[in-house]
């Protein structure tokens, strides 16, 4: 069950790695547009696969405030809290 | 010390100067010296084949529409110089709504001055920070920003996907704020064709309003021109009806249409509504007489059909990665940047004036040419296109 914030992260750098494109060194501290090279549409259709996993919604307002992975996985926890 | 102020433009400035390099000519800087015709235009000089505007039903040259333009502006002048809640709204705008509700059968219109500013005001009118949109993914981008503008919660939905929209909803069964479903009729950059009906199951399930963006399909499908609503069968569950007049109605401006009261008060807390000038009257004149001859001329429709199928079929024909869907508007999938830049240098070079779509602003990362069929092209003219599409896909060896 992916409950922690570090489940999260680990969860979510599993599915960027099944993308050949992302580099192979990134860690919890990389950053999704710098790091990885990833378009502002790029990251908003990244975030819809993670939503199905997690089953959630993250309004695009909470993208904003969002730069490295660990961001993402504790804006998803709080989410996933939230709805719980 | 501060940045400078165009500092953030630097990445931009790459990618321009990157394209600039590979392509003869800038792809955003075409101008169409004049137009000979709805279907052909002067660019660089040359008579150019027109497959990239949004002129579907031929109307922006319509002789009744340029009578009426002129006419208005010798007796009632070129401008209101007012917002429509102060000394703008004039006798005809008036006319106009009230002609908009009767086509679309609704008991209310507002109109805007341009279709961007429509999505905009009627977003930012119907929901608030307490609020929850849903927006299709591939949604234009005057959708993404009246939702920013309105402040609500912004979900997206997979593109097209009305089980991934009701997944979405039903996350949000809870909430305490209103809710609001919106979606195209037909998608710009594609073509594709919403699916509506299924659409408005979602909609009754969970009792939600659903707004539906017709900006590219009135004047284009249904029986009497209506759009995807009409077509589908589904207009009366449609809450809110948003387009334009700048495609099929070949002038400028926008609307929207609905059954509920509140219209009124709409206006009062539409920013993109009050705090804008209104429509010049010859411009409404202008878009009256061309929606008179969407409701007279089926034929238009109808000939408009025959062209955008014998399009796609040419395409097809030639080997052409096309969506499945035939509209009036048909884009050819290309794999990579310079691969489409060659292209659509090739094509106006030939004779052929078509839109070049980047990403981001295409849905799949990938780049299109984006073409897109009028009812005043003649068989002639599509097939000339499409033998040049066919010539110089073999050149570029992509089929």
């Amino acid at each position: 069950m992916t409950d922690s914030v570090a489940d999260i992260s680990h969860m979510i750098l599993q599915k960027l790695l099944e993308n050949p494109k992302v580099p192979r060194d990134i860690s919890d501290d990389s950053r999704i547009v710098e790091d990885l090279a990833f378009d502002s549409l790029a990251v908003m259709n990244f975030v819809m696969e993670i939503e199905d996993t997690l089953d959630v919604s993250v309004p695009l307002d909470k993208l904003a405030d969002i730069r490295t992975i660990k961001d993402l996985a504790v804006c998803l926890h709080a989410i996933k809290a939230e709805q719980a | 010390m501060s940045v400078g102020i165009f500092d953030k433009y630097a990445a931009l400035k790459g990618n321009y100067d990157s394209l600039m390099t590979t392509s003869p000519r800038n792809p955003f800087g075409v101008v169409i010296e004049r137009p000979l015709s709805a279907t052909i235009g002067i660019i660089e000089g040359r008579e150019t084949l027109l497959f990239g505007t949004n002129n579907y039903l031929g109307l922006s040259q319509s002789a009744a529409a340029q009578d009426a333009a002129i006419h208005t502006a010798k007796t009632m002048g070129v401008g209101t110089t007012g917002s429509r809640i102060a000394n703008g709204t004039f006798g005809l705008h008036q006319k106009l709504e009230k002609a908009l509700a009767s086509v679309f059968r609704k008991k209310h219109a507002m109109i805007f001055s341009t279709g961007y500013q429509a999505n905009l005001g009627t977003i930012s009118a119907l929901v608030n920070k307490d609020d929850i949109l849903f927006l299709d993914a591939d949604s234009h981008a005057s959708i993404y920003d009246g939702a920013r503008l309105s402040g609500a919660q912004v979900i997206r939905f997979r593109h097209n996907d009305p089980a991934d929209l009701e997944k979405r909803v039903a996350r949000t069964d809870k909430t305490t704020g209103a809710r609001l479903i919106i979606a195209e009729g037909i998608y710009s950059m594609t073509g594709n064709i919403a699916p509506l009906k299924d659409f408005v199951e979602v909609k009754k399930r969970h009792n939600i309003p659903l707004m539906v963006d017709e900006a590219h399909s009135f004047g284009v499908l249904g029986d009497h021109g209506r759009g995807v609503a009409e077509m589908q069968g589904c207009e009366d569950d449609i809450d809110f009806i948003v387009g334009t007049f700048s495609k099929s109605l070949g002038t400028v401006g926008g609307y929207c249409v609905t059954d509920h009261d509140e219209i009124d008060l709409m206006r009062l807390c539409s920013r993109p509504y009050m705090f804008t000038a209104s429509l010049p009257p010859e411009i409404i004149a202008a878009t009256l007489a061309a929606l008179k001859e969407v409701e007279n001329r089926p034929d238009l429709r109808q000939k408009l059909q025959e062209n955008a199928a014998r399009l796609h079929q040419g395409f097809k024909s030639v080997g052409l990665n096309t969506s499945n869907f035939i509209s009036p508007v048909i884009a050819v999938t290309l794999e990579d940047i310079p691969q489409a830049i060659t292209f659509w240098n090739a094509l106006l070079d030939a004779g052929v004036y078509v839109n070049l779509s980047l990403p981001p602003a295409t849905p799949d990362n990938r780049p299109l040419l984006r073409c897109s069929v009028m009812a005043a092209h003649s068989a002639t003219e599509i097939d000339q296109a499409v033998e040049t599409f066919g010539t110089i896909a073999k050149e570029l060896k992509l089929v």
